[in-house]
């Protein structure tokens, strides 16, 4: 199949969902991550609780094979079993076992993700047993033979009226009246289930976590399945990948703490069931039910405990997969995604797991084929880092997979970009990843050949074949390369006009790619915002910071360009100029990718030395700059009083949207901030033809909060350089950067 | 246990729409009286507390499904939350928390702690001490909830309703109680 081809297709998939589903799952995951923000809120130790969370897990891994052997111990010393199975079918056979060793004919089932990875229910039901899935959400799934979209609410992609339409029709016969309400709904679920869960032989759960001190499963639920598909039966069998284990019961605490908020928002779900099986609590055996059930007794009772390893134990050994295993399934990376919440996990996911993570569970557990397949959906805008609970670097994952992904691949069209990507990749990777990936290059050709490159790259031959080969999409207006760069007009003009003696400060002006050869007005603006606050400004020629491969998954380039960038800058932080930075996605990589590249010193040296320039703008003025200086303040005109900023989502996983608005609204600016995680742009994403339409549905939500009533007549101001063109192609009016707002003439 | 700590429970329970009473261990018998709906179900509560006569105490399969009420101890509550510890026993107080719909825990005011991190203190050592009960425990927050039909709703698979009586109990009584844990 063409790339071309393959790119058409996914843009139909992705279409197809966001009109089927896409409404159910904006409305429910922008819930969950609205109610996310809320409840963190009310939680004062938060951050250190997700410090304990995240140390917790890293020993857990850590002493991985020990704390197996130990709830083997802990599990047998309370009369239970505990099989490890190597893989899917070896789990199966043994469930299977244990179910015709029981002469079961029913088993139910509460939900449990890994339950899914291993496919047990159509394994049983092939060998005759019928299997009921008792979660609500899966039940209805289960009935409408559907896979889940998400994995903590399996059922978001379907709306009530969809789920009263599926049961009236399934359900006819039992059914006197049409189902409506959520309520009526519900009750007819409980009533169903309730009479399965009452004849069940076997009860399946999963464990969300395993203390190896007592043998204990923690299972997080809210309608009290799980309690009841674990004690009904006599019989219960617990399924759970190997890396849920936790030393100690105390060791649950921040888990116990974290886990809903994170998730579905929830302070803490209705029940954290604490089973140490065989539980104490008498079977309850339906078909002799004039029996008190207090004469049935613990000894009645069997547990078997299957941990599954299924490709875990490797990814442990794997340095750059094993963060993946911390991850305690919560789903706060799926719905603060701005991408997961356009589509959600039947587009962004893969056999079992959905969301950013998904990416890391896929390529340890299935492949890097399976992981292939929605990798592209992550676009490195790391909202998701500040909402993990254990702290995983959800995004790096992603580069990593999609770096192993590129050297997998070959063209034979390489030829083409050739000239154009002076990479340190082995080649053969997708073309248009590679085109975009040594965008550095293309603008330095580009700028150099203005503006004739821009007319070029904008006939209608050009872009033809650019959306056929690279895969750009032609709806996209295409960055303007400028002739002459920033670099160049800061030299002809003769470099700084405050004199490095009489300077308050000196500050390097980090050229970075976009605002050196594109929007190079950004630039010139924030030399006269620094330099009327008496700062003394450099501009060298300095290799872009390597961030346009990294979003590619070439990482060998991105780190070349780490050891240029930090060699070129080294010097300046030295002689304690401090390093300022327009562009938020470069300073992100100083921030945190370089932490990847770089000795931990360099790292830490470039970090606490660079500033991105509102934040920079904000510490002069704090510290006695005088704000009179800068544009509007003072004497504005009415119509530049009110502004809506969109700050960049990298800038706000640094912390530094506030600094922008700090600074506008120090200079008298009513200022309307954005609600949308990101812009839908970032960065080469949009330009893509598969994902044009789902980046536009991304971005519309920023457009609908712009034209409201209160956004409407607001100057737009947003950090990005791909938000600013996003915003370009969302919205009728002009934006700017914030620092060319206040920046005086 | 400071005056807070019941204080900060009770504001808990009312966000969670949990009902409460506070009696003294005298009249627990007719608390539970008023508050429950028939048929009832219930376990055993602590030795000088006394379940009303009405309330069936150990319950068959039948009255499981035919309790409108389930009554037990909790043996903890954690005030930030509004948890109430529930711990399994053989003669199945898991179950008469889980079927009936309305479910009415008893519990010690000096059982509730602040925090989630006092609250696992107090669940290391209980689960690892084993016995022939305390090896198992629910930490109940409000009735049970789904949202998978479209909108929130009360009462999935458990209670739709909770209710909790917290019973004042005299310094002394509470310092030896301790003590014996
Ligand atoms: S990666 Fe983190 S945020 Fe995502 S599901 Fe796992 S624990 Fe939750």
């Amino acid at each position: 199949m063409s790339k071309s081809t393959s790119r058409n297709e996914k843009a139909e998939k992705i279409r197809r969902l966001m009109v089927t589903e896409g409404d159910a799952v904006a409305t429910n995951t922008r819930g969950f991550n609205t109610g996310r923000y809320e409840s963190v809120a009310n939680l004062d130790d938060y951050e250190e609780l997700k410090q304990e969370a995240r140390a917790i897990k890293e020993d857990a891994i850590e002493r991985l094979p020990e704390l197996l052997e130990q709830v083997r111990e802990t599990v047998e010393a309370n009369g239970g079993t505990v099989y490890l199975a190597n893989d899917a079918a070896d789990a199966n056979r043994y469930i299977r076992e244990v179910c015709e060793d029981e002469a079961a004919e029913r088993v139910v089932k509460s939900k449990s993700m890994t339950s899914e990875e291993i496919e047990v229910n159509e394994d049983l039901e092939s060998a005759g047993i019928d299997v009921v899935e008792t979660d609500l959400g899966e039940w209805v799934l289960q009935v409408a033979d559907e896979a889940p979209s998400h994995i903590v609410a399996p059922a978001i992609h379907k709306s009530r009226q969809g789920i009263a339409d599926l049961f009236n029709e399934v359900f006819a016969d039992e059914l006197d009246d049409p189902l409506e309400t959520a309520e009526e709904l519900t009750m007819f679920a409980r009533e169903q289930l309730g009479e399965k869960i009452e004849g069940a032989d076997v009860g399946m759960t999963g464990a969300n976590f395993i203390t190896a001190d007592t043998g204990t499963l923690a299972l997080v639920t809210s309608e009290g399945n799980a309690r009841k598909s674990a004690v009904v039966p006599d019989t219960h069998v617990a399924v759970a990948g190997v890396e849920k284990i936790v030393p100690s019961v105390e060791d649950l605490q921040p888990f116990v703490e974290l886990i809903g908020r994170s998730g579905t928002g929830q302070d803490i779900t209705s029940y954290i069931s604490l089973l140490t099986p065989p539980v104490e609590s008498p079977p309850v055996d339906f078909a002799d039910d004039e029996t008190p059930i207090a004469e049935g007794s613990k000894s009645d009772r069997a547990f078997h405990l299957v941990l599954i390893d299924n490709g875990r134990l490797a990814m442990r050994e794997d340095e750059q997969l094993k963060e993946t295993l911390y991850c305690i399934r919560c789903s706060a990376c799926s719905n603060v995604c701005a991408n997961f919440q356009s589509v959600g996990g039947h587009a962004f996911g893969g056999e079992t797991y959905s969301g950013g993570i998904a990416t890391g569970w896929e390529a340890g557990i299935e492949g890097l084929d399976t992981a292939a397949e929605f990798n592209d959906l992550c676009t490195g805008c790391s909202r998701c880092v500040e909402a993990c609970p254990v702290g995983i670097d959800i995004p790096w994952i992603n580069t990593v997979v999609r770096d192993r992904i590129n050297r997998g691949e070959s063209s034979e069209f390489d030829w083409l970009v050739d000239g154009l990507t002076p990479d340190e990749e082995s080649g053969g990777m997708d073309l248009g990843k590679r085109f975009f990936g040594n965008f550095s290059t293309v603008a330095k050709v580009g700028s150099a050949t203005a503006p004739l490159s821009n007319w070029v790259a904008q006939t209608s031959v050009a872009r033809t074949a650019m959306e056929r080969v690279l895969g750009i999409d032609r709806r996209r207006e295409l960055p303007a390369f400028q002739r002459q760069t920033l670099v160049k007009w800061f030299d002809t003009r003769g470099g700084s006009r405050v004199d490095a003696a009489d300077a308050t400060r000196e500050a390097v002006l980090y050229p970075d790619l976009y605002t050196n050869h594109v929007q190079v007005e950004r630039g010139q603006a924030a030399v006269r915002a620094l330099e009327a606050l008496d700062v003394h400004v450099r501009i060298p020629d300095i290799s872009s910071s390597g961030r346009a491969p990294l979003s590619q998954g070439m990482i060998a380039t991105a780190e070349q360009h780490a050891h240029e960038v930090y060699g070129a800058l080294a010097e300046h932080v030295d002689a304690e100029r401090d390093i300022v930075v327009v562009e938020p996605s470069d300073l992100a990589m100083f921030d945190r990718e370089y932490e990847k590249f770089l000795p931990a010193k360099s790292h830490e040296r470039l970090s606490e030395h660079s500033y991105e320039v509102m934040e920079y703008l904000y510490g002069l003025l704090h510290n006695g700059g005088d704000a009179s200086v800068l544009r509007n303040a003072g004497d504005r005109s009415a119509e530049t009083d009110a502004v809506a900023y969109h700050s960049h989502c990298q800038q706000r996983t640094l912390g530094l949207e506030g600094h922008t608005v700090a600074v506008l609204e120090n200079l008298g600016y009513d200022v309307l901030t954005s609600e949308t995680e990101c812009c839908g742009m970032a960065g080469s994403f949009g330009y893509k033809s598969e994902y044009y339409e789902l980046s536009m549905d991304v971005g519309s939500r920023l457009q609908d909060q712009f034209t409201a009533p209160e956004g409407q007549g607001r100057t737009v101001v947003a950090s990005g350089t791909s938000c600013l063109e996003q915003l370009d192609a969302l919205l009728s009016r002009p934006t700017q950067h914030p620092v060319e707002l206040v920046a005086p003439k | 246990m400071a005056t807070g700590t019941v204080s900060t429970f009770e504001d808990s329970l009312e966000r969670l729409d949990v009902g409460w009473t506070r009696t003294s261990p005298e009249a627990v018998e007719s608390t539970l009286a008023e508050l429950i709906r028939g048929p009832a179900v219930g376990v055993a509560l602590a030795e000088s507390l006394s379940l009303p006569e009405s309330v069936r105490r150990d319950p068959t399969p039948a009255d499981l499904r035919e309790a409108k009420t389930g009554v037990t101890m909790a043996s903890l509550a954690i005030a930030d939350y509004g948890s109430l510890v529930l711990e399994s026993t053989p003669e199945g107080a898991e179950q008469v928390s889980l079927f009936p719909d309305l479910h009415v825990a008893v519990l010690y005011e000096s059982d509730i702690v602040d925090g989630m991190e006092e609250a696992f203190s107090w669940l290391g050592p209980r689960l690892r001490e084993g016995g022939t009960d305390g090896k198992s425990a629910i930490l109940a927050t409000g009735p049970s909830a789904t949202a998978d039909m479209g909108s929130l709703v009360r009462g999935a698979h458990g209670p739709k309703a909770v209710h909790v009586v917290i019973v004042a109990d005299d310094e002394d009584e509470n310092e030896a109680e301790r003590v014996d844990e």
